[in-house]
């Protein structure tokens, strides 16, 4: 009986072990095959040097931008509307809307990706195009407005949750003082729950920056550094996507390892914030 | 004064927001519908073949959607019976046996691995089986088991995260029961926590089931291709619902190839809406279980 809990407990180890190794494994990968590129600080070159292949110049730098402007945009696109959102299912709203509305945002996190982008396509790249009059519609405006629909449920749901954790009696201390449900979101809930807010936020970036579907459908992925949101532009992720390795020892291919190794590197940025936020509010409760 | 403004400001404001969303949804699922419910049919999944010998796999399909069809499916089967194990493993270990510094370590890897853009996943399956190709053995390019094993890396996480959290969730009562009347650990484990804990651990696997046959951008740096029928074997190219999505898009030469588009779209769309449907269902069952039943 004891062999087996002690096997038992090994399997288990082992089991998390592995997991654990994968997660360094892929970073250990990205490192060595990328090796070429931090001797002599070319890895800091390309990230500050354009894409012109055809002067051998493999530089990331309008990648980053690209994946910067549009999850940013994106994120300021549905920052407020998730907040106006959840505000809504939590407080303001009917009861019964409300219970609608966040049937919908949990149902949301089903669609798949590559349906968002197929509707963006024939749905939203057409209309941007005859909005604004220029080019072909596929442009950051375009990804970010349809990216910010895609990372609404991480953030809605997060934001509602966080609301749910105020105490009751702090609400019902404002209901005692004959404040009404805007008064109770303004100076109750949204003070105690800006950590919560953050957090989600913060998860969403990391979502926005590393999906790679929406951007690669509908941003044109042109290589020169865009000017404005209505310029095509390629986000890292993309990048990594268009690439079909023809030399796996070229130059070009070994840029993707950079891209990797960036968004590895963010990926973890953002798994330490939130932990040190969240380990804060813990202390604090 | 200014007060009284805002305040109607925010309610008005959180209507508008409300509205936006919903109308947005609604308008992509609706659009999706309109455009492409009137191709569904048996033509565009079998093509011009017999649907009994396509589904016997005595004939090729190769002018509709069962090849991508079968592909996702083998894909999804391939990659979750790598991952459940493995993830169910580690989430017991985290939840039962793994304490202290060591647990703070480990959780923050797997937050780490689960924040890892899954085109990064993609990236490292590809370079894996170019290394693969380059030193061990030439006959190994991307193909169904190097994207299988990569999206099971790629759920990995939400199964651990699931099965940890539906075990740490327990209330003490019921983990203490056993072991006082003389239960050893791992027959507490597998005869009191883990029946208690099914359904969050089953909704962990149905999740991770939709994430598998939603991905495009892991398949489609591991072996991914359009045209080349039912796999033949784990070591073969393949197609899938996803990229096939994907590649229409871009590459439609005809009206009839768009239309077929859409009617994935759809197909996939219902799959992982009733994957996560289902998922749901058993979610709100234990909440039931956990509300009424003691």
């Amino acid at each position: 009986m004891k062999g087996i809990d002690r096997f038992a407990e090994k399997f288990f180890w082992v089991a998390a072990v592995l997991s654990l190794s994968v997660t360094v494994l892929i970073f250990g990968f990205m490192v060595i095959l990328g090796l070429p590129l931090f001797k002599g600080g070319q890895f800091f070159e390309i990230l500050s040097k354009p894409w012109l292949p055809d002067r051998g110049i493999f530089g990331i730098y309008p990648m980053i931008v690209g994946t910067l402007s549009i999850a940013l945009l994106g994120l300021g696109f549905a920052f407020p509307l998730c907040l106006g959102c959840s505000v809504f299912i939590s407080v303001l709203g009917p009861k019964r809307l409300g219970r609608i509305l966040k049937k919908t945002v949990q149902s949301m996190t089903g669609i798949p990706t590559v349906v968002y982008g197929f509707v963006g396509i024939f749905l939203l790249v057409p209309v941007i195009r005859e909005v604004f009059e220029s080019g072909s519609g596929m442009c950051i405006l375009s990804a970010s407005l349809l990216l910010a629909i895609l990372i609404s449920p991480t953030m809605i749901l997060f934001f509602s949750d966080s609301f749910d954790q105020v105490p009751k009696p702090f609400l019902d201390a404002v209901d005692a003082l004959g404040g009404n449900n805007a008064q109770k979101i303004l100076y109750v809930i949204l003070p105690y729950s800006w950590r919560g807010v953050l957090t989600g936020l913060i998860l969403a970036l990391g979502r926005a920056m590393g999906d790679t579907m929406i951007a690669l459908m509908v941003a044109g992925n042109a290589v020169a550094l865009p000017d404005s949101v209505l310029d095509s532009a390629r986000t890292l992720t993309a990048h990594i996507a268009l690439i079909i390795a023809s030399d796996f020892e070229s130059l070009e291919f070994k840029t993707l390892f950079a891209c990797g190794i960036i968004l590895y590197l963010f990926t973890t940025v953002i798994a330490l914030l939130v932990r040190s936020i969240d380990s804060k509010s813990w202390r604090r409760k | 004064m200014m007060d009284r403004v805002l305040e109607k400001v925010v309610t008005g404001f959180s209507w508008i927001c409300a509205t936006v969303l919903l109308g947005t949804v609604f308008s992509i699922v609706g659009y999706l519908l309109v455009n492409g419910l009137g191709t569904i049919n048996v033509t565009i999944i079998f093509g011009e073949t017999d649907p009994v010998d396509a589904l016997l796999f005595r004939k090729q399909v190769f002018d509709g959607l069962f090849p991508a069809m079968v592909g996702t499916f083998a894909l999804v089967a391939l990659s979750v019976s790598f991952a459940v194990p493995i993830g169910i493993a580690a989430g017991i270990y985290m939840a039962e046996y793994c304490r202290g510094g060591l647990k703070r370590i480990f959780s923050l890897v797997f937050d780490v691995l689960a924040g890892i853009p899954s085109i990064v996943v993609g990236l490292f399956g590809f370079s894996v089986a170019i290394f693969l190709h380059n030193y061990f053995y030439s006959r190994i390019y991307p193909c169904l088991l190097i994207s299988a094993l990569s999206l099971a890396f790629l759920v990995l996480p939400y199964l651990i995260r699931t099965t940890q959290v539906s075990l740490e969730n327990l209330p003490e009562n019921i983990r203490q029961t056993a072991p006082a009347l003389g239960a050893t650990k791992l027959q507490n484990i597998f005869y009191v926590l883990i029946p208690r804990s099914l359904s969050g651990i089953a909704s962990g696997v149905i999740l991770s089931i939709g994430r598998c046959a939603e991905d495009t951008a892991v398949i489609m740096l591991t072996g991914a291709v359009t045209m080349v029928g039912v796999p033949k074997s784990v070591f073969s190219n393949y197609e899938a619902l996803p990229f096939y999505i994907y590649y229409i898009s871009s590459q439609y030469s005809d009206k009839q190839e768009l239309l077929s588009g859409y009617g994935a779209a759809i197909i996939l769309l219902v799959i992982c809406g009733l994957l996560f449907m289902m998922a749901f269902f058993i979610k709100n069952r234990l909440t039931y279980h956990a509300l009424y039943r003691q």
